[in-house]
């Protein structure tokens, strides 16, 4: 069965979207990415998807639903490279996207997830939308 | 409004959405619609088509190029047999879902697209029509 790979970069996971995901490829790379957080006890998850020319309520769902997960398994997960004409887009769907981090690129991406997972336990206000 | 041209494609499975996707994607960019455009048609275009086969039980999209005045615009039909939506003013409702869904499909693509008709009858089946607006 088709795959999308997660790469392991020591205590951090690297997924990178570069196919029109059918439904199914995308219900597939939520659990591997759920399974391979507890496996490795990855402190952070980098969904680069710089690639992805739409988001739809079908994949905006997962890439919550990935967020939610990975909060659980007290990882974290950051979003990055959404190109501008998928976020006008998303935001007219109505999505919001609850509880997931975004960057620009990996590299700021990185850097977001690194400064998460050493800082101490956050609060309340941990995981609302930012940038 | 004559179509120009037109096309039908099967939805019955996740793979035909894929495929409708990269369809309608192809017509809105040699319509030379912009990018933001073609991304919102594009998104419409996988939420209702997804709908068809989800709910709908599968069903095909009609694409055409039509004209009114000087203006042309891409409409899309999605249709299907299956169980019908009881309550449609509800369906249209940001939120509301009866499979678990985000209950946006319906009332994002509304938005997304220039225009957004539904027929509707329980135990008939589905009708969404849409068109974008250049
Ligand atoms: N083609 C259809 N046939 C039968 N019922 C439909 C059809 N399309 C939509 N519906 C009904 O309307 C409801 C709302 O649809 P909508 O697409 O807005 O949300 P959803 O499919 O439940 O979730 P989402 O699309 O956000 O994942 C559905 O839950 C379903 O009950
Ligand atoms: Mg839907």
């Amino acid at each position: 069965m088709e795959r999308i790979p997660i790469l392991r970069m020591g205590s951090f996971l690297l997924v990178t979207i570069q196919v029109d995901m059918h439904d199914q490829l995308a219900m597939t790379l939520q659990d591997d990415l759920t399974s391979a957080i507890a496996k490795f006890e990855a402190r952070g998850v980098l969904i680069d998807i710089s690639s992805l020319e739409i988001v739809d309520s079908f994949i905006g769902r997962m890439l919550a639903n990935i967020a939610a997960m990975s909060r659980i398994l007290d990882a974290h997960t950051v979003l990055v490279g959404m190109q501008p004409a998928v976020a006008i887009t998303l935001v007219e769907l109505g999505m919001s996207l609850p509880g997931v981090r975004t960057a620009l690129n990996v590299e700021s991406g990185m850097e977001l997830l690194h400064a998460l997972s050493e800082s101490p336990e956050e609060t309340e206000a941990d995981g609302a939308a930012e940038n | 409004m004559a179509p120009q041209k037109t096309e039908t494609l099967p939805i019955k499975t996740a793979s035909d959405i894929v495929a409708a996707r990269q369809a309608v994607r192809l017509w809105a960019a040699e319509m030379k619609f912009s990018l933001v455009d073609q991304t919102k048609i594009v998104t419409a275009t996988s939420e209702l088509a997804r709908n068809t086969v989800q709910h709908g039980g599968g069903g095909h999209m009609v694409m055409s190029i039509v004209e009114s005045g000087i203006h042309q615009g891409l409409h899309l039909v999605f249709e299907d047999k299956g169980p019908g939506i009881a309550d449609v003013e509800a369906a249209m409702r940001d939120g509301f879902t009866t499979a678990g869904g985000m209950g946006l499909g319906l009332s994002g693509s509304k938005r997304l697209m220039s225009q957004f008709t539904i027929e509707t009858k329980v135990g008939e089946g589905t009708r969404v029509a849409v068109t974008r607006w250049k």
